[in-house]
């Protein structure tokens, strides 16, 4: 983000637009997953009896030859990951001082997600 | 400038939780606000849980099948129950956000007011889906 900084000693070391692009990411994360849930919601309560089938569908289905319903999860998993990761960010950065333990947790929260994300998308994917 | 000699000023440390719990009275947006924080962690938390049961309703009709086996057990359902409200309370309250955003409803009493719709609707919600889950229809 601060690639456009000047570097050196008119350097900006504190401003307030640090986390405006968070702050950004964080709200259009949430929208996409607004219409996600919509979607889903629309789609369970359109389907004749909860099958199997039905369920699989909802995540499947095929547009064009193309696997949109892979791609439309796969995208509100990523906004997911993504608004998670701001989330709780934040509440580290509020609540936890130290700076190891801070970064600790962070590394820890990063690994949560990625290796949920990854978990999804496999499953979502496979056969 | 400063006295050494002088005896160390007094340290005023951060109140304490049972402070935080019953002598400070948060306005109803201010609950909104802390319950949102509390059900976004609660959330993140059950994130390979949730995936799990998807993984296993996802993979096989016998994995369905057996998914529903296991969210017929009343304490996944208890469980179930708390996660859904947290994703509920979650997504009201992000919509209220989203609008407040827009500098709509920003007076104190809209503000008020909105934050009791959030905690009303989402709880509402809650029971309309507990009761599908607990198989009341």
């Amino acid at each position: 983000m601060a690639s456009t900084e000047k570097i050196g000693p008119k350097r900006l070391v504190v401003g307030a637009h640090y986390g405006t692009f968070e702050f950004i990411a964080q709200r259009i994360t949430a929208i996409i997953m607004a219409i996600y849930t919509v979607i889903l919601l629309i789609g369970v309560l359109t389907m004749s009896g909860f099958t199997y089938e039905g369920w699989r569908n909802l995540f499947t289905f095929t547009c064009l030859m193309m696997p949109l319903g892979q791609v439309l999860a796969s995208l509100a998993m990523i906004s997911l990951a993504w608004h998670a990761w701001i989330g709780v960010r934040d509440i580290w950065m509020d609540y936890v001082k130290p700076v190891g333990v801070r970064l600790f947790l962070m590394v820890l929260t990063i690994l949560w997600l990625v290796g949920s994300l990854v978990y999804f998308i496999n499953i979502l994917w496979r056969n | 400038m400063s006295d050494p000699a002088q005896k160390p000023r007094p340290q005023f440390k951060n109140i304490s939780v049972p402070e935080i719990l019953f002598a400070y009275r948060l306005p109803l947006a201010g609950k909104v606000s802390i319950l949102h924080r509390a059900s976004g962690a609660l959330l993140f938390l059950a994130l390979p849980i949730l995936i799990g049961l998807f993984a296993m309703s996802f993979s096989s009709a016998a994995g369905f099948t057996a998914m529903s086996a296991v969210v017929g057990f009343p304490i996944v359902k208890i469980i179930l129950l708390i996660l859904i409200w947290g994703y509920l309370h979650h997504f009201c309250a992000g919509i209220r956000y989203l609008v407040l955003d827009l500098h709509i409803g920003m007076d104190k009493q809209s503000a008020q007011k909105t934050a009791g719709v959030v905690l009303g609707v989402s709880l509402a919600l809650t029971l309309v889906f507990g009761l599908k889950l607990f198989g009341a229809w």
